[in-house]
């Protein structure tokens, strides 16, 4: 397993040079033309068709609800006059929806932090530190990296009672933080790992404590696996609707619990889903076309979780 | 795992000459710093649990009295929960094999294209957003009205491309004309019709407005001899002025409508209303009834109920490949890039078909991606949980489930019982073991090395 940042969307489209040797012959080259024209086609075609769900999502938040419920999205395509914001601003205007991106937004960004954090600390103790049972205490790490988080959910929210932190949005960020550290440490322990030794053993020289390396020599060089596991811990946490539902405080839902709760009556208020569902979109979707590469080189290296 | 370090100095038997003290010469205690917040995170929030839900997995819903392993044959024996059973098992071989099929597909065709890129963040993109959008953008798609749904509208333009569609649904005749109605929702004369005698066959039940708008007025056929000839209209004008039975002006001709003559229970002639509403049928049509056959008035095909029973799970699948064959296409794409190109070009010089090539050659080479994608997608299908409780409407919850959200509702639903929702976590977690085992194996090897 690779655990560099590696752009692997750009580096697959390379195209390859031509074949070596041989020249093709003209016809062969026709052919191979025509069928190249005729997979382009049919990419177009797939691609369209990939599009297409999303499509209608924007599309139907962008319509009256009498239009939504009496013809198909696609009428925009010949009456655009249909098309209307007006359900954006109603939903604006909607306090508990605004409410519930805020508190999103609190769950996500602590969560996102922690896990870096403590796992940038605890990658760089099993990279580098020597201590009793390290080896065994980094295959323990690994082997909860594949546990459902589904196992916790009735132990933790006995926990939680306990302690006092059940349906808050403390203990949200608690749990979310717990179940991304097997992939952060996993993760960002082989990034580490591979930082030359000298680089650290001239900072040590230089008097630089264990502290100032960590902060000044392993985090900067870290910056690429700490992007990728914080794009990664960031969508994860702001498109979980499993533990919100159980854990969250129910009078200030974050926006999936919000929306979920609203689609029980699916067909009554397609006007506040559709519209809905695409603002929880806007920010992954920033997120990813901004950092693809980080993104999908967290994603390899996560293939297992 | 090139780094000298960390697997060296802690490899049993082989004690490293110098840094005696630890890889970098530090004290225990400063690593017990370092790794306090995750370990103590970890222990109380993976490991207990782990060993909670085990241990509770043996007690009733109260919690407090022991019974034994009757919550692990709840599992099999409760109908709700063997559906669900089910339902995971043709997920795990479904989602994860048709994902990884696509995204191989996918990784190969863009191989070699310009905008491939393009191509790829296309796909890719449903993998950043939210299962509950993606449920929310297939409820959507998955809408029974394919007036509504672009599913079944697609879907129904295709079935009525190559099946005809009946044109005039919910026509009837008018009680007092002489039909009445048959087998098959088809419509018979009570007497027979004679050579010369035009039969006329009034019908009702369209409202004006779904009359097609090319829709001709209604003319009174011309007797021809020997021929049975007639008119099939809509008796009726908005207005109320029109007499029944009598072809008015403005009332619109039926085209379209198959009139059949029957004659003991044998259909002899056939003929299909014109333009006009006239039809006529030849001199063999003598003395047998007429029929307008249910094909003229049956339902409008309505699609495909793909939230119904039987296609839910299929559907939600579907819904989960459109997010995750971008992954399996990804992953595969990136090691399509470490696949030499002289093996390729060496099988493509030896006279091998592209297709050979595919089959013989880069498959096999990525078959360790291919592992790696299967397995991957087959844990996270094993935790699928918001895709169905969003898609799934309430009637058809059931025959959705699956475990996770069978555990959620056991566990936290309206009369929950912990003890089955532990048993069900504890089945996740023996199921994923496997994976688990590899993993650590696999990392044991790289560091011995």
């Amino acid at each position: 397993m690779s655990t560099s940042a590696e752009p692997a969307v750009a580096k697959a489209a390379q195209t390859p040079g031509p074949a070596p040797g041989r020249k093709p012959s003209a016809a062969s080259r026709l052919a191979a033309r025509a069928s190249g024209g005729l997979a382009q086609g049919i990419l177009v075609l797939i691609a369209l068709f990939w599009l297409m769900p999303t499509l209608g999502l924007l599309i139907s938040s962008l319509r009256d609800p009498t239009d939504i419920s009496s013809s198909g999205w696609w009428q925009v395509f010949t009456e655009p006059a249909q098309l209307t914001a007006e359900n954006y601003s109603a939903l604006f205007d909607n306090d508990v929806v605004v409410g519930s991106l805020w508190t999103t937004v609190l769950i996500t960004v602590p969560s996102t932090v922690l896990v870096v954090v403590i796992g940038s600390l605890a990658g760089y103790a099993f990279a580098w530190l020597d201590f009793p049972g390290r080896d065994w205490l980094f295959l323990l790490v690994v082997g909860l990296l594949v546990v459902p988080v589904q196992v916790a959910l009735i132990p933790v929210s006995k926990l939680f009672n306990t302690v006092g932190i059940f349906e808050t949005t403390i203990g949200v960020i608690t749990f979310h933080t717990a179940f991304g550290l097997p992939f952060a440490v996993f993760l960002l322990r082989n990034f580490f790992a591979e930082i030359p030794r000298e680089l650290l053993e001239a900072a040590r020289l230089d008097g630089a404590g264990e502290l100032r390396l960590f902060t000044r020599v392993v985090m900067p060089l870290g910056g690429p696996a700490i992007a990728s596991l914080g794009i990664f811990q960031f969508l994860w946490v702001w498109n979980d609707m499993l533990i919100a539902l159980i854990f969250a405080d129910g009078s200030s839902p974050p926006i999936t619990v919000a929306l979920q709760q609203q689609v029980r009556q699916f067909g009554n208020n397609i006007d506040i889903l559709a519209p809905g569902a695409f603002v929880s979109m806007v920010i992954p979707l920033a997120v990813f076309f901004a950092f693809q590469r980080q993104f999908v080189s967290g994603v390899m290296a996560g293939a297992v979780k | 795992m090139k780094t000298v370090t960390a697997g060296a100095a802690a490899a049993p038997g082989a004690p490293p000459p110098v840094a005696k003290k630890g890889v970098l010469g530090t004290r225990p205690w400063v690593a017990a710093c370092f790794l306090l917040p995750a370990l103590v995170l970890l222990g109380a929030l993976v490991l207990y649990p782990i060993g909670y839900s085990v241990f509770r997995s043996f007690f009733g819903a109260d919690g407090s009295s022991f019974v034994g392993l009757d919550n692990y044959g709840e599992l099999f024996s409760n109908e709700g929960i063997r559906t669900a059973i089910r339902n995971n098992v043709i997920w795990v071989v479904l989602a994860p094999t048709v994902s990884t099929a696509l995204g191989l597909i996918y990784a190969v065709m863009t191989e070699r294209i310009r905008w491939g890129t393009a191509f790829k963040l296309i796909i890719f993109m449903p993998m950043a957003i939210s299962m509950l959008a993606s449920g929310i953008i297939f409820r959507l798609v998955y809408e029974q009205d394919p007036d509504r749904g672009v599913a079944n509208a697609v879907w129904v333009g295709v079935h009525d491309t190559f099946a005809e569609s009946s044109a005039y649904p919910g026509a009837r005749p008018r009680p007092d004309s002489g039909m009445a109605r048959t087998a098959g929702g088809s419509f018979t004369t009570e007497s027979a019709v004679r050579a010369g005698d035009p039969a006329n066959l009034p019908l009702v039940g369209i409202p004006p407005a779904e009359m097609p708008k090319e829709a001709a007025g209604a003319e009174q056929a011309r007797p021809e001899g020997g021929k049975i000839t007639g008119t099939v209209w809509l008796d009726f004008v908005p207005g109320g002025k029109g007499e029944p039975g009598r072809i008015d002006s403005g009332e619109k001709a039926l085209s379209g409508i198959t009139v059949e003559a029957v004659r003991d229970g044998e259909v002899v002639a056939k003929a299909t209303v014109g333009d006009d509403g006239t039809y006529s049928l030849p001199a063999a049509a003598d003395g047998a009834q007429l029929r307008l056959p249910g094909s003229n008035f049956a339902e409008q095909y309505n699609g495909v109920d793909w939230l119904g029973p039987s296609f839910v799970t299929p559907a939600i699948i579907g819904s989960y490949i459109w997010m995750w064959a971008g992954f399996a296409m990804v992953l595969i794409a990136a090691g399509l890039a470490g696949v030499p190109r002289e093996l390729l070009e060496a099988a493509r010089v030896d006279g091998a078909t592209e297709w050979q090539v595919f089959r013989k050659v880069t498959v096999p080479l990525l078959a360790p991606v291919l592992a790696v994608v299967l397995v991957t997608l087959m844990i996270n299908v094993l935790k699928i949980f918001d895709l169905v409780y969003i898609i799934a409407p309430g009637a058809t919850l059931d025959d959705a489930n699956v475990l996770a959200l069978q555990l959620y509702l056991s566990s936290f639903g309206a009369d929950s019982d912990q003890g089955v929702g532990s048993a069900i976590a504890v089945l996740l977690l023996l199921l994923v073991l496997p994976v688990m085992l590899v993993n650590i194996r696999r990392i044991r090897r790289e560091r011995r090395r």
